[in-house]
């Protein structure tokens, strides 16, 4: 398998542009699509996904997402949420 | 139906998240494993762009999420971009199945501008020679430069290959071609024994040893080039113990519409010649999903006999596949004889022992998907 670096705090992340991600209204859900599959998100996710793609870095996401929820201890969480996302092929760095 | 590698377990909330839409049975390819309908040119009367569109905007209406343009040839019809651009307003995720030939550069971009999202090109060997041999054309030189044109719209892009004894020893060649051609997918298509692929059967089964050896390969190719190259393997049933978890079950979460309108569970549904299917000039498309008579018929287990019914892993793979349960045994209730729990296992056993172990000699032994002899159907109709 690829041997990469961990994801690290200063890192931009972006979206696998073979995906789109969106709120789909039947579902309740925001969705996944690529191809030839569909990941339905809960809410954690959806919102960590939303928050990188739209930041800076990790970090700025991170301290959003911490202040939505009222939680300053969320970082590692998130990392390792990013890093499964990253294994599937669902975001990648911004190079 | 799920692949191994794509991690899909859905539960639909009761919608039909994947769409396929088989525009035509037209094609210019004769394909000896085709999945169309053997006697395919009975249903000329295809909906027309109109009848299309309200399929697309009602398949929204009940959740539909992944669209696949298919057929036949989708690129045969001339209002595919029209199709395209209308999936793509309705929110879409918008898949163009095509075998290439159609497909050319400046349509390519028209249906990237109309909003496709995804292209599966398939492949059927690894050079010219048994290319035309396998889909009696002269078209690979067309289907490479397709694909390189694919990528360089920047489309995602599957290449599927149909996989059987006439193309499986040349795995090794199919990955390198895929590499060379950057696409994201490659998917291992091992045949499904249905329609025009049941005719040739006896001709296009591998033998387990070829599959086991093709596997290795793949699983190789897997870990030296990770996240690169995605790469299905869809398992050949017939030399599983378990029946495939078929399309997550009966009226799961697939609706495929064929090119006469007649709503199906899966693409070889209409071969149960003990269900009358609906039609979508006839139904209202939400009526049809949720409570014809013909998507109920195997929903949920309460239509199972045993093995199935007492079983532990009915929830797992829904006693199989409805459609090989009825070819083989003539009961689509029955479980799937795939499974080694089926009184009808031997019925694989004894095809499986059959498999040969001799090379091809020469593709003229495969039955070519072809318009038949109308004297063939006289009795039947």
């Amino acid at each position: 398998m690829d041997i990469e670096k961990p994801l690290r705090l200063e890192d931009v992340v972006e979206l696998n542009p073979t995906h789109h991600f969106r709120w789909e209204e039947p579902q309740q859900a925001h969705v996944l699509l690529y191809p030839e599959g569909i990941v339905k998100l809960n809410e954690t996710a959806a919102a960590i996904i939303e928050c990188v793609m739209g930041s800076t870095s990790i970090a700025a996401a991170a301290g959003v997402i911490e202040a939505r929820y009222g939680r300053a201890d969320l970082m590692p969480k998130i990392l390792a949420f990013l890093e499964d996302a990253r294994a599937k092929g669902w975001i990648r760095i911004k190079s | 139906m799920p692949k191994d590698g794509s991690g899909l377990s859905l539960d639909g909330l009761g919608m039909p998240l994947w769409l396929v839409v088989e525009l035509t049975y037209k094609c210019p390819l004769k394909c000896p494993w085709c999945s169309n309908p053997v006697e395919f040119e009975r249903y000329r009367n295809e909906l027309s762009t109109e009848e299309w569109k309200t399929v697309l905007r009602d398949g929204r209406k009940l959740g539909a999420l992944q669209l696949g343009f298919t057929g036949g040839e989708p690129m045969l019809r001339r209002d595919l971009e029209e199709l395209v651009e209308e999936a793509d307003r309705l929110g879409y995720y918008t898949n163009l199945i095509t075998s290439g030939v159609g497909l050319t550069v400046d349509r390519l971009r028209a249906l990237k501008a109309a909003g496709l999202k995804q292209v599966q090109l398939s492949l059927q060997a690894p050079d010219r020679q048994l290319n035309e041999a396998l889909v009696g054309l002269d078209v690979f030189d067309h289907k490479i430069a397709i694909a390189h044109a694919i990528k360089a719209e920047g489309l995602p892009m599957v290449l599927n290959i149909p996989i059987s004894r006439y193309n499986i020893e040349r795995t090794k060649e199919f990955i390198e071609l895929a590499e060379d051609l950057g696409v994201e997918y490659v998917e291992f298509a091992n045949l499904q024994y249905y329609n025009w692929a049941l005719l040739n059967r006896a001709e296009l089964l591998p033998t387990r040893e070829q599959i086991e050896r093709s596997e290795r390969l793949v699983q190789e190719a897997r870990q030296r080039l990770g996240k690169k190259l995605t790469i299905y393997f869809v398992v050949p049933d017939y030399y599983d113990d378990r029946p495939k978890a078929c399309m997550n079950g009966w009226g799961a979460i697939h609706l495929t519409i064929a090119p006469d309108g007649t709503a199906l569970p899966c693409q070889e549904a209409r071969l149960i010649e003990t269900i009358d299917f609906p039609n979508v000039r006839e139904r209202d498309l939400a009526w049809i999903w949720r409570e014809s008579p013909a998507f109920q018929t195997f929903r949920g287990d309460s239509w199972m006999k045993d093995p199935c019914r007492s079983c532990p892993e009915k929830e797992r793979d829904f006693g199989g596949c409805r459609c090989q349960a009825f070819l083989l045994t003539g009961d689509a209730a029955n479980t799937d004889p795939v499974c080694a729990k089926s009184p009808n296992r031997s019925i694989i056993d004894k095809l499986v022992g059959c498999a040969k172990h001799e090379k091809p000699d020469g593709s003229n032994r495969l039955i070519m998907r072809d318009i038949r002899k109308r004297q063939s159907h006289a009795d039947v109709e």
